[in-house]
């Protein structure tokens, strides 16, 4: 949507962020509530007196209402905020510094994810001194063994008159024990010279299957004609996202289940039925007869040029995401837990009874997506295991349809996210202090 | 008589530099290897004073001291732990075990003569 379309957006977050009610600032404005609501929901054009009121009213540059500021900018801030907590940044004058001073709001936003980066590195590294038994070991087997040579060597020191027997035996001790230090030394500097690459140490397994998927447009051409496992190798080979063998795993694990999917709902035919049934996963489930969630894969894997962005989230019974696909209307967070709102969640509570949403993403303007869950049960059912559940959110970006259809506002994660009044918030916003 | 200590470590030449340079200071010295019945040894033993390694094959040194010290006869028996660690948290915990003492690796013959004509004088 074209920035200057969303202006009623923007007015709505600033009103929400100022905690007045639409009445509220119609009144203020002097126009009615009805017309204000028009305007918020962008079906009104507006500008000259009214945006300049508008504007005075809750108290922002008019050019901030009119033309707003990049929202991955603003997204980037909004998380640069949210870590940093303490420095209380204004997080309510964000877009006016976006706006005012780009250059500085990417440059700070650049040196946030840099900061984030080294500080997944430390971790690392802190845990790998922490629980790496082999470290821990050879740094045992070296002290030991200096220990040894220590007492020994002092010993031969200190006595000049030692018996020549226990001299000869402290000097064999000496010998072994030194040899093995330099060995272990050797051992220890090999280790931390042999460590594998810091990078594949520093993105978690799942990071590098999302960059892996992420290059290649979530779309394998190569595994769209009959494929076997040699396909999939080959799709994988030599790829240098994927540094560790987890994610080698994982990536793996995703391609066989493109794999079968594609067979059963072939590129070609699935571009047919889509251009004559549209993004409907239900419809299109009829057709290929095939699961809802399967159906969900295919859609999220088919080329963005063809359909249009799809965007897909699975996560397992624990909450865990374990498959994210974003789109420009719907965020997906990368650490933090989701937004319990999401209908992802609330298939769990409900398997077998699929949903549809249309849902409204706080901090992402007024865009709206159509979300689709369902739950896929992992293996059979067994009477002394919990089930094993995934569920499967799509989301499309909103047609609109009749317009009738309620809109559920939900969020990216707790706290970067400003909807007042939550009673899923775990953690308090960043955005809602002193409200 | 000459005061017994028990020395339970399972490096060899450590056992023998600790076991002279004892000796010769006119110690009487016993050596244990392993985990797993160093407490019994303990007990057949009736040492003067325990020399305890941290890490030993078979069992954790901070075990071995926690049931010493639950035993009616050795809980009096004054222990000198030697660790790798320096760490604080080894320190603590070896305090709460109810270490007498405690020697970081590498240690010096003069430290560990100190710390042993120390703990059995009191």
């Amino acid at each position: 949507m074209a920035e200057t379309s969303m202006i009623g957006t923007r007015i709505r977050e600033r009103r929400v962020l100022a905690g007045l009610r639409q009445s509220e600032l119609a009144r203020r404005v002097g126009i009615s509530p009805s017309y204000l609501n028009l305007i918020e929901h962008n079906r009104r054009r507006i500008g000259g007196k009214t945006l300049l009121k508008l504007a005075e009213t809750l108290q922002v540059e008019p050019s901030l209402l009119s033309e707003g500021a990049e929202a991955t900018l603003i997204a980037g801030l909004r998380e640069a905020a949210g870590d940093g907590a303490q420095a209380a940044a204004e997080v309510d004058r964000i877009e006016e510094f976006a706006g005012r001073f780009p250059g500085w709001a990417r440059l700070l936003v650049e040196l946030h994810r840099d900061k984030e980066g080294l500080e997944r590195t430390v971790k690392t590294l802190t845990d790998r001194l922490e629980h790496d038994p082999h470290l821990a070991d050879s740094l045992h087997e070296v002290i030991s063994t200096v220990t040894a040579i220590r007492a020994t060597a002092s010993i031969l020191e200190d006595d000049q008159n030692l018996e020549p027997d226990w001299q000869r035996r402290f000097h064999r001790n000496i010998s072994e024990d030194s040899r093995r230090l330099a060995e272990g030394a050797e051992a220890l500097v090999h280790y931390l010279e042999d460590a594998p690459d810091t990078e594949a140490d520093i993105k978690s397994p799942q990071d590098e299957l999302h960059a892996f998927l992420s290059d290649n447009g979530f779309h394998f051409p190569s595994l769209e004609e009959a494929s076997d496992r040699t396909t999939i190798a080959k799709a994988l080979d030599g790829n240098e996202r994927l540094e560790s063998e987890a994610a080698r795993v994982l990536a793996r694990t995703v391609l066989l289940q493109y794999a079968e999917d594609a067979a059963r709902m072939p590129l070609r035919e699935m571009l047919d039925a889509v251009a004559r049934l549209g993004l409907a996963p239900d419809a299109l489930a009829a057709h290929f007869d095939a699961p809802l969630n399967a159906v969900f894969r295919r859609l999220a894997a088919l080329p963005e040029e063809a359909v249009g962005p799809v965007g897909l989230v699975i996560c397992d019974a624990s909450g865990t995401l374990i498959f994210r696909k974003p789109i420009a209307g719907f965020a997906i967070p990368r650490t933090a837990g989701a937004c319990t709102l999401w209908p992802l969640y609330q298939v769990l509570g409900q398997p077998r009874t699929p949903l549809k949403a249309v849902l409204r993403q706080a901090g992402r303007g007024d865009a709206r997506v159509l979300a689709f869950a369902a739950t896929q049960e992992q293996g059979p059912a067994a009477f002394d295991a919990p089930p094993m559940v995934r569920a499967h959110m799509l989301v499309v970006p909103d047609s609109g349809g009749d317009g009738t259809a309620p809109v559920r506002d939900v969020g990216t994660n707790c706290r970067v996210c400003p909807l007042p009044g939550c009673t899923a918030r775990r953690e308090p916003s960043i955005f809602l202090k002193g409200f | 008589m000459s005061k017994k200590v028990l020395l339970i470590e399972d490096e060899p030449n450590i056992i023998e530099a600790i076991s002279f340079i004892l000796n010769r200071d006119g110690w009487q010295v016993v050596t244990h290897s392993n985990g797993h019945d160093a407490v019994e040894a303990a007990r057949e033993r009736a040492p003067d004073l325990i020399i305890l390694d941290v890490m030993l094959p078979g069992r954790s040194g901070f075990d071995i001291l926690s049931e010493i010290r639950d035993d009616a006869g050795l809980a009096t028996t004054p222990v000198l732990m030697l660790t790798a660690r320096g760490q604080t948290k080894d320190r603590e915990m070896a305090e709460r075990a109810g270490a007498s003492r405690y020697m970081t690796k590498p240690f010096s013959n003069a430290d560990v003569l100190d710390a042993v004509r120390d703990l059995v004088a009191t």
